[in-house]
């Protein structure tokens, strides 16, 4: 048995410095953040807090289950959903509509215009939309899809603009060539093609949105969320812990069919 | 075409006939649930409100007073996502792990200990359910009712639901990739966390700090609304200058909206960069 | 006694396909220090012997007795220990691409080392010149810092014989450990393999396309062929006759008992394997598998 020469030490060392570089940029960032904020996690992880948790837990169980109630969260799930629904819808109508010219069909200037546009609707949270929407239209569902629907048209715009850029021209062309009206030829060659990817995108907005439309109504825009805030504001522990799970319900049955529908699609597209 | 056949009809004609008011027939209720009512808007009163607001849009609040105000929400912000997304690894690491089947000793042979093994990944699977099926803004509510107004609620909320997220997520990317180092090092009688790190990590380790920056990016977005249910940063100083229908301070902050979002973007593309 | 395998048998459960049957009646027995050769076509069965002795899987009937311990008779813990005894070549390493020669050679102590010691050598590697001197054995010693990405197949192959001497296993087995080296850099393999097991009166098994090594080498030859044990004979009783016998589904010749044309590297980096052979700067040799 050798020993370890001077060189090899070093060599041993010499593991990609921009790596370490990196982990400590994260590490005094996170420290600084925890500084920043102030929080104390030992006094959150501490047996007293833990107590007091535990009897605010307890305050939840058991969930109110009764019949009257029930028809309550019921319909408010199929508001959540219907929330969703009309939102992405409304956004992907948009989304075409804010799609051609950001896609530069009618000229650059309105090209960079529509893209700021479709930005800026989609940096702002829905939440936030969903605040200026219950200003507008008052509180209550219409508030909150069109909410969803604002942000979405920003997200779907985009999507939508990048299959349309990607899209072959050639069908389309052979159409105008063939004396077809610009309109028209968008209509028979490229929206055939890229419709399956448009449907796509929009599903999986639509899968996203239902979750957040659970939370919107918490500015007062409708859904199982204006019922939680409802009943949390008035200490119905009971109440808002039926909600909750039925929160729950929702998010895992949108989450296991979307995952079963991907499924069934891959081994049917191949 | 011969004589005596009737002008062919489109086959699908019926078809599609049928899907259209099928379609509608859904919508009806929909828009009736949804109380989709677009007169509201130009309800005078709706109308009055909304104009004075927007109105006060131009200019936007620049006065030093309130930037710094906006500035210190920002950094509680960025803080809170950057805690809240550092809480949501440490928690999601040991259960990502657990979860993970390649990293699985007892699945060996089999060994000793299936069942246990199997009761644990279950269990694991339960609880990263619940942790991300609940939306993170609804953990924060709980979280605020729990420890009080202030970012610590929205910090925890991140970490909660993001843990959950990452947690699945983790123990995905470990099964995808090249396993068979892993299995090597169980096989030759090395624990569970030290076949991670030198078998799997290696590996997936990349793909692994690229998600979590990812989410961290992720969790930008939800802290900027964390405020609205009281749990600190911009979205308390949005949800005061809204109540107050304070139209120039709004639109000031929608515009640090756009730039942090826009910001995060480009610092999580700077850092997977750096990973890569 | 190292180990004993009394009637084992293995069938693979095939799911959807019929199941097959791997291992058929296997009794063998071997004292602690000795050295044996497996033999057989392809598809005969060496590999899931090799991984029952290694108590990587469990076999559908007889009975297995590992270092003196029934392998699936044991506690999470002491199966854990047990495992960390025994040391298993591959054929093909499964080795990390990022990872350097030196981590992947210090990993073969996980099993024994304390958590802190292996974590600490994740950052810094608590022994360096034990590596070091185990892949020298090879003649790979310039290669201790480098990436295994950087590595040939051939390469990688010994990174995994000089991961498995670190061990210091009590039960060394070997699947194929030379297929990927020329002619030379096997016999120095095998060397190593044999020098190893004798000075710690270690058992060494080792499964082998190569014939002629087997015969060289090891003073017992096993031949198995779809899942059973035609012979174990020491080297000098192993006839012409029973070798053809022994290959005569998978090909008309016997196999040579000089090196076939087959064991030398197809392509042009014989040189680079070779001891002291040069390869041109900068090029990055392909990477096997």
């Amino acid at each position: 048995m050798s020993t370890a020469t001077f060189a090899e030490r070093r060599a041993a060392l010499g593991l990609c410095v921009h790596c370490w570089l990196t982990v400590l940029l994260l590490a005094v960032l996170v420290w600084t953040s925890f500084a920043y904020l102030s929080v104390d996690l030992s006094s959150l992880f501490s047996i007293e807090s833990g107590s007091s948790m535990a009897r605010f837990i307890l305050r939840f169980f058991p969930p109110d289950l009764g019949g009257e109630f029930l028809r309550r969260i019921a319909r408010g799930t199929i508001e959540t959903l219907a929330i969703s629904a009309l939102g992405t819808l409304l956004a992907a109508g948009a989304g075409v509509l804010l799609a051609l010219p950001a896609a530069g069909r009618f000229g650059a200037a309105l090209k960079v215009a529509t893209r700021f546009l479709l930005n800026f609707l989609r940096s702002v949270p829905e939440l936030v939309w969903a605040a200026l929407m219950v200003l507008a239209a008052g509180l209550g569902p219409f508030a909150g899809t069109l909410a969803l629907a604002l942000h979405t048209s920003g997200v779907l715009g985009r999507l939508f603009a990048e299959s349309l850029e990607n899209a072959p021209p050639e069908p389309a062309r052979a159409l105008t060539l063939g004396g077809a009206a610009p309109a028209l030829a968008f209509a028979y060659a490229t929206l055939p093609l890229i419709t399956p990817q448009l449907v796509a995108y929009s599903l999986y907005r639509w899968e996203m949105n239902i979750r957040m439309a659970t939370v919107l109504g918490f500015v007062g825009a409708g859904g199982l969320g204006q019922m939680l805030y409802y009943e949390l504001s008035l200490l119905h522990e009971p109440q808002a812990c039926s909600i909750i799970l039925a929160m729950l319900a929702l998010v895992v049955l949108v989450d296991a069919a979307s995952a079963w529908i991907r499924r069934r699609q891959m081994r049917s597209g191949g | 075409m011969p004589s005596g056949f009737r002008p062919q009809r489109d086959p699908d004609a019926l078809r599609r006939a049928g899907w259209a008011l099928a379609a509608l027939l859904v919508l009806w209720p929909i828009l009736r649930v949804a109380e989709f009512n677009p007169a509201d808007l130009f309800d005078a009163r709706n109308l009055e409100v909304m104009g004075g607001f927007l109105g006060q849009f131009f200019p936007p609040n620049l006065s030093i007073d309130f930037l710094a105000l906006a500035l210190k929400a920002t950094m509680e912000t960025l803080a809170m996502a950057t805690a809240g997304t550092a809480l949501a690894m440490l928690l999601a690491a040991p259960l990502g792990l657990m979860l993970s089947h390649s990293l699985s000793i007892s699945r060996i042979g089999p060994g000793p200990g299936r069942g246990a093994g199997r009761a644990s990944r279950a269990l694991v699977r339960g609880v990263l359910l619940v942790l991300r099926g609940i939306p993170e803004l609804v953990w924060a509510l709980l979280m605020v009712r729990a420890f009080g107004l202030g970012p610590a609620a929205g910090v925890i909320a991140i970490a909660l639901t993001y843990g959950g997220m990452l947690g699945k997520v983790y123990s995905e990317i470990l099964e995808s990739g090249d396993t068979r180092p892993a299995r090597e090092l169980l096989e030759s009688g090395s624990g569970r966390l030290m076949a991670f790190f030198y078998g799997l990590l290696p590996g997936a380790g990349q793909e692994l700090a690229s998600y979590t920056i990812y989410r961290w990016e992720c969790a930008v977005r939800a802290s900027v609304v964390m405020g609205f249910v009281g749990a600190g940063g911009l979205g308390q100083l949005m949800d005061q200058s809204m109540k107050m229908l304070n139209g120039g301070e709004v639109s000031t902050m929608l515009a640090i909206f756009l730039l942090l979002v826009l910001l995060a973007d480009a610092f999580s593309v700077f850092l997977r960069k750096l990973l890569a | 006694m190292s180990f004993t395998l009394d009637r084992v048998g293995l069938i693979h459960p095939g799911g959807n396909a019929p199941e097959q049957r791997a291992l058929r009646a296997v009794s063998i027995d071997a004292a602690r220090g000795e050295r044996l050769a497996i033999i057989g076509p392809s598809g005969a069965g060496k590999t899931s012997l090799l991984r029952i002795l290694a108590s990587a899987i469990r076999p559908t009937e007889g009975r297995v007795s590992v270092l003196g311990q029934n392998p699936w008779q044991l506690t999470g813990s002491q199966l854990k220990r047990l495992r960390s005894r025994i040391g298993f070549v591959r054929q093909s390493p499964p080795l990390p691409p990022r990872q350097r020669a030196i981590t992947a050679v210090i990993a073969g102590r996980l099993g024994e080392w304390p958590w802190w010691k292996s974590a600490l050598s994740l950052i810094y590697p608590v022994d360096i010149a034990g590596p070091r001197d185990e892949l020298a054995r090879l003649d790979l010693a310039d290669r201790l810092f480098d990436r295994c990405d950087r590595l040939s197949g051939g390469q990688l192959q010994r990174v995994g014989v000089a991961r498995v001497l670190y061990q210091r296993p009590d039960l060394l087995l070997a699947d194929e450990p030379i297929s990927a080296l020329d002619p030379a850099l096997a016999d120095l393999t095998v060397s190593e393999l044999h020098s190893e097991a004798e000075s710690r009166g270690a058992t060494l098994v080792a499964s082998l396309h190569a014939v002629d090594v087997a015969l060289r080498r090891f003073p017992r030859v096993i031949g198995l062929k779809a899942g059973e044990v035609i012979f174990d004979l020491p080297p000098a009783k192993v006839s012409d006759a029973v070798l053809s016998d022994l290959y005569a589904s998978e090909t008309v010749m016997l196999p040579p008992r000089e090196p076939r044309p087959s064991d030398l590297p197809a392509d042009g980096c014989v040189p680079a394997d070779l001891p002291g052979g040069g390869r041109p700067d900068g090029a990055v040799p392909p990477r096997a598998i």
